[in-house]
């Protein structure tokens, strides 16, 4: 077997503007075939809007993505059609369709891109909910699940084509430690049996060592570092430090300074 | 996928290779329930199987359903390591009844 490293996507000089704000400058990387590649940064470091650029939903103002070999930001509609066959992707906010059953949302993709029988169709579906523990919950409408199991249902949805690449933007933010410990081991288990290369965007530091083979580290517009998770935990760099520290902001708040903050605009 | 399919006394054997995904499962699937059609038992030879993904593994699911609700002996043989894996992954190891040789399967009935 091949076991030289072979990028499932590559990412050039990727940039990024909203208006006349620059949101990513000069990114490049690689993410290699069959691994998980976790990206953090803080709140507003743009990485979402770097796994949009690499789903073909928002175009880079300038910079090049290549994808199982095509160029994503050049491909025509029929090419980009092809590749989100192979894409699994599940949103920051999960976005289940509200009038849609759970299993009929997990359905959806095989409904849209696929000729297979129903009975292939039912069954691959109960296997994906059983493989997110949503079995028992299939018949339930979007609006009756809880946080844990809306995120659980969005991944049914994203991995029910068997992608050769999935895209997981904030699978853990927001649930009890074991939920979360359950849907990293489900992560690992994915690369592992199904060969598939996942990118995974989050801010929770017990997941990232947990998963991720490398991690990639937004800021300042730029990719700061990228690395293993051992390289990373070394990094000498600052904001990698404090990122990982996570120190609470301000423990001690400047009270003079906070209160003119807070009445800046108000009339005395 | 590249498919064989020959008839011993009282069971068919159907030999599969190559990776099974969703172009070639529905014909994976009309193989399993055909060959069950004609009454008898169902030995899937997949040592030779690479990758499968999970609508493969829904067509042995549906074949394994109906051979059953026709009492119909239904097993996978020598199954390869990455087919393994992927039904591992799904629990269905522990569903299928799985054989090393042809003749473990035949002692079955
Ligand atoms: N549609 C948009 N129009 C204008 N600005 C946008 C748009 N989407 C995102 N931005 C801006 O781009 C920046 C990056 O946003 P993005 O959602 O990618 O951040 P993020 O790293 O995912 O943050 P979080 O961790 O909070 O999810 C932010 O400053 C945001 O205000
Ligand atoms: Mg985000």
């Amino acid at each position: 077997m091949d076991t030289a490293t072979t990028n499932a996507i590559e990412i050039r000089d990727l940039v990024v503007d909203f208006g006349s704000r620059r949101i990513l400058e000069n990114i490049s990387f690689d993410i290699h075939q069959g691994e998980i590649m976790v990206i953090m940064g803080g709140s507003g470091a743009g990485k979402s809007t770097l796994l949009r650029c690499l789903l073909g939903l928002k175009a880079p103002t300038s910079g090049h993505i290549h994808m199982l070999g095509t160029d994503i930001c050049h491909a025509t509609k029929t090419d980009l059609y092809k590749m989100r066959e192979k894409m699994g992707v599940a949103f920051q906010g999960g976005a289940l369709f509200t009038s849609m059953s759970v299993a009929e949302n997990i359905q959806l993709p095989l409904r849209e891109h696929t000729n297979l029988d129903e009975n292939t169709i039912q069954i691959m579906t109960r296997i994906k909910l059983d493989m997110v523990n949503m079995l028992p919950h299939e018949n339930l409408m979007p609006s009756e699940l809880s946080g844990g199991m809306t995120k659980r249902a969005a991944l049914a949805r994203a991995i029910i084509m068997d992608p050769k690449l999935l895209f997981f933007d904030e699978p853990s933010a927001g649930l009890d430690p074991i939920t979360s410990a359950e849907l990293d081991e489900l992560i690992i288990k994915l690369k592992k049996s199904m060969k598939m290369t996942i990118v995974v965007v989050t801010h929770e530091l017990e997941s990232v060592f947990a998963i991720a083979d490398r991690i990639a580290i937004l800021g300042d517009r730029e990719l700061i570092q990228i690395g293993t998770p051992h390289e990373i935990k070394a990094s000498c760099d600052k904001r990698v430090i404090d990122l990982l520290n996570r120190t609470p902001r301000e423990s001690i708040v400047d009270s003079d300074a906070h209160l003119k903050r807070l009445t800046r605009n108000a009339q005395s | 996928m590249k498919s064989n399919i020959r008839s011993e006394n009282d069971f068919d054997v159907l030999e599969l290779s190559g990776e099974i995904d969703l172009h070639y499962s529905p014909e994976l699937r009309e193989l399993i329930l055909g060959s069950l059609k004609g009454g008898k038992a169902l030995l899937i030879d997949m040592s030779d199987v690479g990758y499968i993904d999970s609508s493969a593994i829904a067509s042995l699911v549906e074949g394994f359903q109906t051979a059953k609700s026709t009492n119909l002996e239904y097993g996978l043989l020598s199954i390869s390591h990455p087919a393994l894996q992927v039904l591992t992954l799904t629990r269905l190891d522990q569903v299928f009844s799985l054989y090393d040789n042809v003749e473990q399967f035949q002692s079955q009935f």
